[in-house]
C-alpha cells in the first residue's frame, strides 16, 4: 500500500495548474494572529521532531554509523567480494528490466484511463493499486504456484516430451523460479503501479486541451505524444520512475520467495544483506546496506527537488 | 470486467492503450493473483481450516493484527502532528524534514530492519540503556497487575520480541498518515480558524470543533493504509522480530516458513486469507477516501 | 469558406447537447454562438472543428459545400482558439507558433527559413513581435490569447473557431481585445465563429447572432435584428434587462393597453426599462400608476425601481438623467407610466 506519498505529490507539487490559476493564495504575508499560545506550538515542534528524529533520522545514522564502525578498510572490503558484486550486478539488473516495463505500462495506462472515457474505468483504475494492498511474501508466492516445480506451468518448463510443444522447446530447460526471471517477475509486480499511479491523476488534472490543439493543428497521434504530452507530463513520469526504482532494488519479501539464496547466482543486494547479516559479518551486511541507503536518499533528493522546482514554477502562474 | 465500449474520441490511441494496458494487468498481476485461489479451490475444507486456523498460525493473525493496530494508532497520533508542524509553522530544516518522512519508502525494509536492530538490541545504540529500563517497567506492571500475563504480552525485551515489531511496524507506517493529511491540511484556510475565533470560540475549542472534524477522514485514511501495509510487511519486521513461534511470529513469516517445509497448500491457504483481508482493507480505504472527499466540491 | 451545418445530433448519455441543429454561416462573416451554459454551443463549436464526433447516424458539416463529416480535425484547415488557450507549457511562444508547421510531412513542410518567417508575421500581425522568446506562463491573459490566435493561423486556416475567447480575461481587457479582433477579422477576412455566454460581446462585434437554447438554436439575424426583434421569451430576457408584466396589470396603459382577448387570457407583456416613460402623476390620465421605490443615478443612465399600484408588482425603468431632473422625484412619489413599445408572446402579435 504505497497511495498516498503521490498523491500529496500530484495534488500539492507536480499538478502545475492549468494557465488560469482558479485560486489566488489565500495566505496573507504577515504572521497571524488566531494561532495556538507558545506552549502548544513548542510542545507540538518537540513531539514532531522527537518522533522524526528518533524513528527516522536515528535508523539512517546506524546504517552508515555500524557500516564504518571498523573502519574504511573494512568497509571496502565488503565490496571486495565477488558475491557481493554479482548481487549487485543481479540487483541493477532486475531493476533494469523492472522499471522499463513498468514505465511502458504505466504510459499506457494513464493514456487511456486520462484522455478517454469507457465503462470500466474505475475498476481498472483499482485494478492499478492491487499490487500495492498484496503482502511482498504473497506476491513472491503466486510466481512460485505459476511457475513453480508444482505450479500451473512447472512441468512445462523444465526439458521433457511435452505433446503441445515442438522439439526444440521440449530440450530447453527454463528455470524461473529459483532463478533471475523469477526475480524480475517479482520485482514487476511488486513495482507495478508507481509510474502509473503517478501519471494517471497528472494526466487527468491537465485535462485534452493542448492535444486537441495539437491535433487541429495537424500532428498526428505520435506527434502529440512525444511533442505536447511527454513534455508536459515528464517530471510526473521521472518521479514515478525514480520511486519504482527505488522499490524495484531494494524489494525483499517477494524477491526472497522466489529467489532460492543461491549465492554469487540468485542473491539481490537485500537478499546478500540478509546473508551476511546471519552470519554476523555484520560490517559488511552494512556496508552493502548503506549502498541502498544511499540510493534511498539520492531518491529523496530527487523528489525534493522535483517538489520543490514544481512548486517554484507555480508563483508565475499566479501572478500571470 | 469489460472496459471495452469504444469511446468515440478524436484523441488516437485508445484501442492500443487499453489493450496493452489489460494484457500487462492480466498477465502480471490478475492471473498470478487467481493461482493463488485456484490453489486453494482444489483443498478440501477440512485441510483449509487445518492450514488457517492451527493454533499457531491463529497467534500469527491476532500478534499481526494487533501490533499493527496498535503501530498505526500511534502512528495516527504522531503523524497528526508531523503534518501539523510541517504544513503551518516555518523552522529551519523544515525541508529537510519533509523529505525525510519519506525514507521509510526510499529504505529499503531489510536495511530498514537491520538498522533498527542494531539501535533496539540489548548492546545496541539506544537499547543498552532502554532495553533495561524497558524490562523494569514491565516488572513493575506484572507486581501492580499481577493476573495479566504482561511479559508475554509486551515481550521480556525489545529487540528479539513484541516491541521490536512494534518499532519496526511504526517506522514503516508513519509516512500514510502525513502524507495523506498533508494536503488536507494545506486546503484548510487559516479563514476557517479565523472566522471561529470571531464566533468567539477559543483554540481547545477550535482544534476539536473545527480542525479536527475537518481532516478526520483523512486521518482514518492514513490511519488504514499505515495498518495494511503494516500487516502485510515482512522485511523490516524478520530481522529484529524473534520470530518465536505462536508468540513472536508474524503472518507473512508463517506463509516463507510453510513454503521452506513444501507445504504449498498451507502457504497458499494462509495466503488467501490474508489476501482477503487486504482487499476488504482496501475497498474500505477507497469508500473512506470517497468519503473524505464528499465535502471537497463546497 | 462557408460552413452549412445540417441537423447535427450530440448526446453524452442522458443529456442531449444539440437537438438536430441546422447553422450556415456566410462566407467572411464574424458569428457569435450565444448561449447560457450549457446551451450547446461549445459542443457545436467542437463539432465543427472535427474535435467531437456528432451522433452516428445524424446531419452533416460542409465547408464550403464540401462534406467534411469525415475529415480528421488536422485536415479540415480550421484554426480552434480553445477557452483556456491551451499553449504548449514548454514551448515558447515562437515554437507554440511554429508548431502546426513542424508537424508537417516533409514533402508538405515549409524550409526553416520560411517557418521563422511566418512566425515574425503573426508576431507582428498579433502586435507581439518582442515576446518571440518568452514561456507561456511568462505572458498576461490578453497575450496568451493573441498567441493562440496567431498559432492557430499560422496552418493558414480557411475557418476560425474561438471557444469563449475573451472568458478568462478580466473587463477592461476583454473590452480592448474584442474590438481589436473585430478590426482584425476586417482586415484578414476570414469566415469566423466564437462562442460567447455575454450577450453585450456578441451584439457589438458580430455580423450575425446565433442564439442557442436548450440544444437548440433560438433565433438568429444580425445584432439589431435579434435585440430588437426577439423570436421567443427565452430571447428577450436572454438579450437585455426587460421587464415581465401581467397584462391584467396593464389594462389602463394608455395607447398601447393590451387588446381584450389579452387580458381574458392574462398574458405576459414584454417591455425593456428604455421602453417604458414617466410621467408626473396625473390622477384620471391613462398609464399605469406606480410608487418610485428607489433611484439608482450612478452612471450614464438612471435607473428607477417603482411599483405598481395597486398590484405592487416591481417595474424596472432606464430613463436619461436629465428627463429625471425635469421630473424632480423624489422617492414615495406616485408616477404614471406609459409603455413605448412592449411585446407577448401569448398570441402571435407584437403591439
Amino acid at each position: 500500500m504505497e497511495p498516498p506519498l503521490f498523491r500529496r505529490l500530484t495534488v500539492s507539487a507536480v499538478t502545475t495548474a492549468p494557465f488560469p490559476v482558479k485560486r489566488a493564495p489565500t495566505r496573507a504575508a504577515g504572521p497571524r494572529v488566531v494561532r495556538n499560545p507558545v506552549w502548544v506550538r513548542v510542545l507540538f515542534m518537540t513531539l514532531a521532531l522527537g518522533f522524526v528524529g528518533i524513528f527516522l533520522v536515528l535508523p539512517l545514522v546506524a546504517v552508515f554509523g555500524e557500516a564504518l564502525r571498523k573502519g574504511l578498510g573494512a568497509y571496502f572490503k565488503a565490496f571486495a567480494d565477488s558475491d557481493a558484486r554479482s548481487a549487485i550486478r543481479l540487483t541493477l539488473t532486475a531493476a533494469a528490466i523492472a522499471v522499463p516495463s513498468n514505465l511502458a505500462f504505466g504510459i499506457a495506462a494513464s493514456w487511456c484511463i486520462a484522455k478517454f472515457n469507457f465503462r470500466g474505468k474505475s475498476l481498472l483504475t483499482t485494478l492499478i493499486d492491487l499490487p500495492f494492498a498484496v503482502s511482498p511474501v504473497i506476491s513472491g508466492l503466486i510466481y512460485v504456484l505459476v511457475f513453480g516445480a508444482q505450479g500451473w506451468l512447472g512441468p512445462y518448463l523444465g526439458a521433457g516430451d511435452h505433446p503441445c510443444f515442438g522439439e526444440w522447446f521440449n530440450q530447453q530447460d527454463i528455470k524461473i523460479i529459483f532463478a533471475v526471471p523469477g526475480i524480475v517477475l517479482a520485482t514487476i509486480f511488486v513495482t507495478f503501479p508507481f509510474v502509473a499511479r503517478e501519471l494517471i491523476p497528472l494526466m487527468q488534472a491537465q485535462g485534452s486541451d493542448e492535444e486537441y490543439a495539437a491535433l487541429t493543428l495537424g500532428a498526428n497521434g505520435w506527434q502529440t505524444f512525444w511533442h505536447v504530452t511527454l513534455p508536459n507530463i515528464k517530471w510526473g513520469l521521472f518521479y514515478g520512475v525514480i520511486l519504482c526504482n527505488a522499490r524495484a532494488m531494494g524489494e525483499f519479501g517477494a524477491v526472497s520467495v522466489v529467489s532460492g539464496h543461491i549465492r554469487g547466482e540468485t542473491n539481490t543486494m537485500p537478499l546478500h544483506i540478509e546473508i551476511l547479516y546471519n552470519e554476523y559479518n555484520f560490517v559488511a551486511a552494512f556496508a552493502v546496506s548503506s549502498l541502498l541507503a544511499m540510493l534511498g536518499l539520492v531518491t529523496l533528493v530527487l523528489k525534493s527537488f522535483i517538489e520543490w522546482r514544481h512548486q517554484r514554477v507555480r508563483p508565475a502562474n499566479v501572478t500571470a | 470486467m469489460a472496459p471495452t465500449i469504444r469511446p468515440r474520441s478524436v484523441l488516437p490511441g485508445f484501442g492500443l492503450s487499453l489493450g496493452f494496458t489489460l494484457a500487462y494487468l492480466g498477465l502480471i498481476v490478475l492471473i498470478p493473483l487467481s493461482a493463488a485461489f485456484l490453489k486453494i479451490a482444489g483443498m478440501s475444507w477440512h485441510d483449509f481450516v487445518a492450514a488457517v486456523a492451527s493454533p499457531r498460525v491463529v497467534a500469527s493473525y491476532r500478534l499481526s493484527f494487533g501490533v499493527s493496530l496498535a503501530a498505526a494508532l500511534v502512528n495516527a497520533f504522531f503523524g497528526f502532528i508531523v503534518a501539523w508542524v510541517l504544513v503551518r509553522y516555518t523552522f529551519p530544516g523544515r525541508r529537510i524534514v519533509d523529505a525525510l518522512v519519506d525514507l521509510p519508502f526510499a529504505l529499503p525494509t531489510a536495511v530498514a530492519g537491520i538498522a533498527l536492530t542494531a539501535i533496539y538490541a540489548k548492546n545496541g545504540w539506544v537499547g543498552q540503556w532502554l532495553d533495561p529500563l524497558w524490562v523494569r517497567g514491565v516488572g513493575r506492571l506484572a507486581a501492580f497487575v499481577p493476573w495479566i500475563d504482561w511479559k508475554s504480552w509486551l515481550g521480556g525485551t525489545i529487540a528479539f520480541d513484541r516491541p521490536g515489531i512494534f518499532i519496526a511496524l511504526t517506522f514503516i507506517g508513519l509516512p500514510f498518515v502525513v502524507r495523506t493529511l498533508q494536503p488536507v491540511l494545506i486546503e484548510l484556510e487559516p479563514e476557517l480558524e479565523e472566522a471561529a475565533a470571531t464566533l468567539g470560540a477559543n483554540r481547545w475549542q477550535t482544534m476539536t470543533r473545527v480542525i479536527l472534524p475537518e481532516v478526520f477522514p483523512a486521518m482514518l485514511t492514513g490511519f488504514a493504509l499505515a495498518f495494511a501495509r503494516a500487516i502485510g510487511e515482512y522485511g523490516s519486521v524478520v530481522f529484529i522480530a524473534g520470530n518465536q513461534p505462536a508468540h513472536s511470529e508474524i503472518t507473512p513469516l508463517i506463509i516463507i516458513t510453510k513454503l521452506e517445509q513444501y507445504d504449498y497448500r498451507g502457504a497458499t491457504a494462509v495466503a488467501v486469507v490474508m489476501l482477503v483481508a487486504s482487499f476488504f482493507l482496501l475497498f474500505a480505504i477507497n469508500l473512506l477516501q470517497k468519503w473524505s472527499r464528499r465535502f471537497s466540491a463546497v | 469558406m462557408s460552413i452549412a451545418v445540417q441537423n447535427i445530433r450530440k448526446t453524452f448519455g442522458a443529456f442531449t447537447a444539440l437537438d438536430g441543429v441546422d447553422l450556415n454561416v456566410k462566407s467572411g462573416q464574424l458569428v457569435a454562438l450565444l448561449g447560457p451554459s450549457g446551451s450547446g454551443k461549445t459542443t457545436l463549436l467542437r463539432i465543427i472543428a472535427g474535435l467531437e464526433y456528432a451522433d452516428p447516424g445524424s446531419g452533416r458539416i460542409s465547408f464550403h459545400g464540401e462534406d467534411v463529416t469525415d475529415v480528421p480535425a488536422g485536415r479540415r484547415k480550421v484554426g480552434f482558439v480553445f477557452q483556456h488557450y491551451a499553449l504548449f507549457r514548454h514551448m515558447t511562444v515562437c515554437e507554440n507558433i511554429a508548431f502546426g508547421l513542424k508537424v508537417r510531412s516533409r514533402r508538405e513542410r515549409p524550409s526553416k527559413s520560411e517557418i521563422a518567417d511566418r512566425v515574425a508575421k503573426l508576431l507582428k500581425l498579433v502586435q507581439l513581435e518582442q515576446l518571440g522568446g518568452r514561456y507561456p506562463s511568462q505572458l498576461s491573459g490578453g497575450q496568451r490569447q493573441r498567441i493562440a490566435l496567431a498559432r492557430a493561423l499560422a496552418v493558414e486556416p480557411k475557418v476560425l473557431l474561438l471557444d469563449e475567447p475573451f472568458g478568462a480575461l478580466d473587463a477592461k481587457v476583454r473590452k480592448e481585445l474584442r474590438r481589436w479582433l473585430r478590426r482584425f477579422q476586417d482586415e484578414i477576412n476570414i469566415t469566423t465563429v466564437f462562442v460567447t455566454h455575454d450577450q453585450e460581446e456578441a451584439l457589438e462585434i458580430s455580423d450575425e447572432v446565433v442564439i442557442m437554447n436548450n440544444a437548440r438554436v433560438e433565433q438568429v439575424g444580425a445584432p439589431q435584428e435579434v435585440y430588437d426583434r426577439p423570436a421567443s421569451p427565452f430571447v428577450y430576457q436572454f438579450l437585455g434587462n426587460v421587464n415581465v408584466l401581467r397584462a391584467q396589470a396593464l389594462a389602463h396603459a394608455g395607447p398601447h393597453a393590451p387588446t381584450e382577448a389579452m387580458l381574458e387570457i392574462d398574458g405576459q407583456i414584454y417591455v425593456r426599462p428604455h421602453d417604458i416613460e414617466v410621467l408626473p402623476h396625473l390622477p384620471g390620465a391613462s398609464g399605469v400608476v406606480a410608487i418610485l421605490r428607489y433611484i439608482h443615478a450612478a452612471g450614464a443612465t438612471a435607473r428607477l425601481t417603482l411599483e405598481q399600484v395597486p398590484t405592487r408588482e416591481p417595474i424596472e425603468v432606464e430613463t436619461s438623467r436629465v428627463t429625471l431632473v425635469g421630473l424632480d422625484l423624489k422617492v414615495g412619489d406616485l408616477v404614471n407610466l406609459r409603455l413605448r413599445q412592449s411585446r407577448s408572446f401569448d398570441e402571435d402579435y407584437t403591439i
